[in-house]
């Protein structure tokens, strides 16, 4: 078996990807949560560099300009995000997932 | 390709150990260390300007708000470590994590991905970014620039104490 370096690095992101989904689904504390959700953002962005760097024909810097967008939408929403758990927290005192169910109809 | 295997195996090994601790600083301080192995791979690949944008963003401001947080939202000054996680989501987790992986994994490798012939990285200095920034992108870095903005006033919003009333008490 004889992988290129692109084939090597979509599996690096896709593993990321993977340790971030079980992250997400394995764990209820919301603050893990939104840590895997960041962790797979960072492998999506690592899929841009990959294709950008190895890809056929490379476009200047339409990659890394695509990734420099994403890291600062990841940045508001990982901002957003941590504000929500203050506000649960400070509602419930407890920012286990399974409680916050409040508004489950 | 050493390096990258190296710098591979540290990213992914401190994610999955971060992501299974039950001590959430812990768990913070070793994801500081994943994205700074995200960090390195940018910087191997090529791309040092959104190597060093990782660790602006990542390294510096949202491990000090994870941080922020996993300390504002503890009961006690002892309660860091987290109640234990059901076995039954771990294991179904592990399942579907691990037949994501799998499948992905098998598309990646069976499919003919057509490579650059030349191994040089395709030129991105920061002069040409300016200029792609400022020309062609210049409408999408407003709209970035606004949306942070909105983004961070509503996360101050959503954040602080609702009742004006409370606050000058304790004040």
């Amino acid at each position: 078996m004889n992988l290129s370096p692109l084939q090597l690095c979509l599996l690096f992101s896709s593993a990321l990807f993977c340790i971030g989904l079980i992250g997400v689904l394995a764990r209820s504390n919301t603050i893990l949560v939104l840590l895997g959700v960041e962790l797979m953002l960072n492998a999506a962005n690592l899929n841009f560099i990959a294709f950008w760097r190895y890809g056929p024909a490379p476009a200047p810097a339409t990659g890394v300009i695509f990734v420099i967008f994403a890291i600062a939408v990841a940045a508001a929403e990982a901002a957003v995000g941590l504000a929500l758990v203050i506000a649960v927290y400070r509602h419930q005192r407890n920012i286990r997932l399974q409680e916050a169910n409040t508004l489950r109809g | 390709m050493i390096a990258f295997l190296l710098i591979a195996l540290g990213t992914l090994g401190t994610a999955a150990v971060a992501l299974s601790l039950r001590n959430l600083i812990h768990s913070a301080l070793l994801l500081i260390a994943s994205w700074a192995g995200i960090a390195a791979f940018y910087l191997w690949a090529g791309a040092e300007f959104v190597a060093f944008a990782q660790v602006l963003v990542y390294v510096g401001a949202v491990s000090m708000v994870v941080l922020f947080a996993v300390l504002l939202t503890r009961r006690s000054r002892e309660d860091l470590a987290i109640a234990r996680e059901s076995i039954g989501r771990a294991i179904g987790a592990l399942i579907v994590g691990g037949a994501v992986l799998g499948v992905l994994a098998l598309a990646v490798i069976s499919t003919p991905l057509a490579t650059a012939p030349e191994a040089s990285p395709p030129a991105a200095t920061v002069h040409t970014l300016g200029l792609q920034l400022m020309g062609p992108h210049a409408a999408a870095l407003l709209i970035v620039g606004l949306l942070l903005t909105v983004a961070l006033l509503g996360a101050i919003v959503i954040a602080s104490t609702d009742t004006p009333e409370k606050t000058k008490n304790t004040t």
